[in-house]
């Protein structure tokens, strides 16, 4: 047996999210229509701006063609064959969580996220979504002792409408792309943090996206704002259950840093990826965009990427205010049929501005998996800096690695530089480790993580330990 | 230290390995028992790291022919990982890089995997501090390369003693060393030496590959084999080394060459 084949095998671990909660859902028929953008904004008793803001988005979108530039291969998508909405059944509008259907909560409980008062996590603040809606968040109150917002966007749409009115869409436009459009014609639920001018986020954030029904596309929307001086860090965590049909996410988030505010956002996405023949999993396409729209402001995305089926996604940062920072530190996992174009755009608008990216692609089996970036260094980005890494490692020889870096430069003085590597698990680093009396299997995910240290590194100190867990279950199995 | 009544640790027969079907290692013989030092000696290219890598089960190696007994029982079946859980120790020639990966975790999961094995405690981040620092002062370490990525840029003598800390902290039966002496300087190949000498003892062996006598003067072998072409040509007493120092391979070769003719 060769240590190739073997890890092969290795990678291959069961889903261990893939379960259903059984539960009451009201739906909405499957279809898009104008009615239907109606119907969702009028079950959450918007207010006009935001109907008109769908309207126009979904006008749009039908003027568009899905994007094919990253070369992706997934049959066409029938829009008309999913369910914008779907919410479980819910008495009454939950004012606490001790109103919430406990079924909810067991399911949240054994998916690690535990809402309820006793067993939650003492320093995170937690916003869970299922399917269309968000159905509790914890620490309200003492963040709001802080004058901090965190709640879902529905209930700010409500309760903070000029906020929202004034930030939604600014970042990514509802024109932006095919993706974008479409949430922002549909989008359902999604997070609303707010940090007020120089508040340091007393503790962490964190929203967990869970789809729960097969047939639903989930278009979440986030706006996450921090004014002058504020700071604060954010997680996104994301399951969904095994379904053999594809289920479409079609996420946008927005950051807007005002001067000297910054925003860590850390994503661990371990949505169902499908089977090892590629049959089902989510379609991840996703706009994620920051605007440091202050001076000194700083944005910093990294993530984790293990599941979907096809992740299309390039969280990005516009850095306009002078001397301002934008950072993307990622993990792209796949394994099997899986598909991965990821990256990031940092446009350097202001002077002094700066950007790193650090993005570590593992890819196993037949799956494929693509840096995509670009840099680009507008007219009056003076003296802006950016530096790149970009490192692949593959595992057995069927899988693909590429990496596509773009750089636009109308600034004489800037500097970029760029980096690339490409690798394989080498069979004598195993045997170093395996000699030393670690199995073949935790001496893989000790060399896969290794290989991703510097991603991990930048994650809040709660989620660097899971996501090191996270990898190193994704690539456990059993050694033939 | 001989005494021929010691039980023997490691009993090699016969073995014959190839790597990509092109065979390397052509019938091996060599006994080892507890409480003895040996040394291994040969040209370049002549086998000495295949046969080491062989007994570490590397996968590349594919072995035709032959058995190795560890403590009576059949070595070759078992992963690498299982023979080092159980005492077999390979100090590499060029141990590799591992990025990335802490110097300190990846020996505090080796330490605990073989300790696992002698029935002993884990230890947790804590105690296992405390024992690496005990055991960073046999090949004097500075501190400073545990919190270092393994292997990682480390300089030739410095990812030498690497090795011989981990030989210190796995506390194996049978240790073999392959040219852990090349790439030391004048002090740190003294260093070095003292750490495997105080390691030795009754109920341990090592297996030096070395070509040079200087090592020798500091570790003193029970036996000296030579290998050539995948085979111990010749095995002797300390004496064999000196002899080798002084008149090189040549008369080794000649004397073989005799021995065919006849
Ligand atoms: N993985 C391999 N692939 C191809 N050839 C190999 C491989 N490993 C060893 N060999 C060959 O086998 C022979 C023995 O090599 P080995 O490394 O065992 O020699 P050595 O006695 O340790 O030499 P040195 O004193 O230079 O370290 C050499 O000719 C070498 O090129
Ligand atoms: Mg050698």
């Amino acid at each position: 047996m060769t240590s190739q084949s073997h890890v092969g095998q290795l990678v291959s671990q069961p889903y261990k999210y893939g379960f259903v909660t059984e539960i009451e859902t009201e739906k909405i028929p499957k279809g898009l229509d104008e009615d239907v953008v109606r119907l969702i904004s009028e079950k959450k008793n918007e207010p006009q701006f935001l109907l008109d803001f769908r309207i126009r988005a979904y006008r749009h979108w039908l003027k568009l063609q899905a994007p094919d530039w990253a070369g992706l291969g997934y049959p066409p998508i029938d829009y008309q064959d999913i369910v914008y909405y779907a919410a479980p059944k819910q008495k009454e509008k939950k004012n606490s969580l001790d109103e919430v259907d406990p079924t909810l909560l067991e399911t949240f409980d054994k998916l690690g996220i535990p809402l309820s008062e006793q067993k939650r996590l003492s320093n995170v603040a937690v916003d869970a979504v299922f399917d269309s809606v968000s159905i509790a968040t914890t620490y309200k109150e003492k963040l709001a002792e802080h004058g901090v917002v965190f709640c879902s966007i529905t209930d700010a749409v409500n309760e903070y409408p000029e906020l929202v009115r004034r930030y939604l869409g600014t970042v990514v436009p509802s024109n932006d792309n095919y993706f974008a459009a479409l949430n922002s014609a549909v989008f359902s639920d999604g997070s609303f943090v707010f940090i007020p001018r120089g508040v340091e986020c007393p503790m962490e954030l964190s929203s967990y996206f869970r789809i729960n029904s097969g047939d639903i596309g989930q278009f979440e929307r986030t706006l996450i704002v921090a004014e002058e001086g504020a700071s604060v860090s954010y997680l996104e965590g994301c399951t969904a259950p095994m379904f053999d049909t594809n289920t479409l996410h079609a996420a946008v988030v927005e950051l807007v840093a005002l001067d000297d505010a910054s925003i860590k956002y850390s994503t661990v996405q371990n949505w169902y990826a499908g089977d090892e023949n590629g049959v089902g999993g989510i379609y991840n396409f996703v706009t994620k965009r920051g605007h440091c729209c202050g001076e000194r402001s700083k944005i910093s995305w990294s993530q984790v990427e293990t599941g979907s089926a096809i992740t299309w996604k390039y969280p990005s940062c516009i850095l306009q205010g002078a001397d301002s920072v934008g950072e993307f530190y990622s993990v792209a996992l796949t394994n099997h049929r899986q598909q991965a174009d990821t990256g990031t755009k940092m446009i350097h608008l202001g002077p002094r501005t700066r950007s790193t990216i650090v993005s570590k692609g593992i890819s196993a089996g037949h799956s494929a998996n693509s840096y995509r970036g670009l840099v680009q260094m507008g007219p009056k980005a003076v003296n802006a800096k950016n530096y790149s890494q970009c490192d692949s490692m593959l595992i057995g020889d069927q899988a693909g690695a590429n990496t596509y870096p773009y750089i636009r430069s109308q600034q004489p003085d800037a500097s970029i530089e760029h980096e690339a590597s490409t690798c394989r698990i080498s069979e004598d680093q195993l045997f170093y480790l395996q000699s030393r009396g670690i199995d073949f299997e935790a001496a893989i995910s000790m060399i896969v993580s290794g290989f991703c240290r510097d991603v991990f590194s930048q994650l809040p100190m709660e989620f660097a330990a899971e996501a090191d867990k996270l990898l190193a279950l994704k690539l456990e199995g059993s050694v033939g | 230290m001989i005494s021929l009544d010691a039980p023997v640790l490691i009993e090699i027969r016969d073995l014959c390995a190839c790597v990509d079907d092109q065979p390397i290692l052509n019938g091996v013989n060599l006994t080892i028992r507890a409480g003895e030092i040996h040394a291994l000696m040969g040209r370049n290219g002549s086998g000495k790291s295949t046969l080491s890598k062989v007994l570490a089960g590397h996968p590349a190696y594919k072995v035709t022919e032959g058995s190795v007994l560890y403590r009576g029982e059949d070595l070759l079946p078992l992963e690498p990982d299982e023979r080092s859980r159980i005492g077999l120790f390979l100090g590499f020639q060029y141990p590799v890089e591992i990025p990335g990966v802490s110097n300190l975790e990846f020996l505090r999961v080796s330490t605990n995997a073989r300790r696992l094995e002698q029935g002993l405690e884990e230890l947790d981040t804590f105690a296992f501090e405390d024992f690496v620092r005990e055991r960073l002062g046999l090949v004097q370490m500075d501190p400073a390369f545990l919190d270092r990525s393994v292997n990682e840029g480390f300089s030739g003598g410095e990812k030498k003693r690497n090795e011989i800390l981990q030989m210190a902290l796995l506390e194996p039966l049978v240790a073999i060393l392959d040219e852990t002496d090349s790439g030391l300087d004048i002090d740190a190949l003294r260093i070095v030496s003292g750490g495997v000498n105080q390691l030795a003892n009754v109920d341990n062996a090592t297996l030096l590959i070395t070509h040079y006598q200087r090592l020798l003067d500091l570790i003193k072998p029970d036996y000296v084999h030579v290998m050539a072409a995948g085979r111990i040509v010749r095995s002797g007493d300390k004496a064999l080394a000196l002899e080798l120092e002084q008149r090189g391979y040549e008369w080794v070769d000649r004397e073989l060459d005799a021995l065919e003719m006849t």
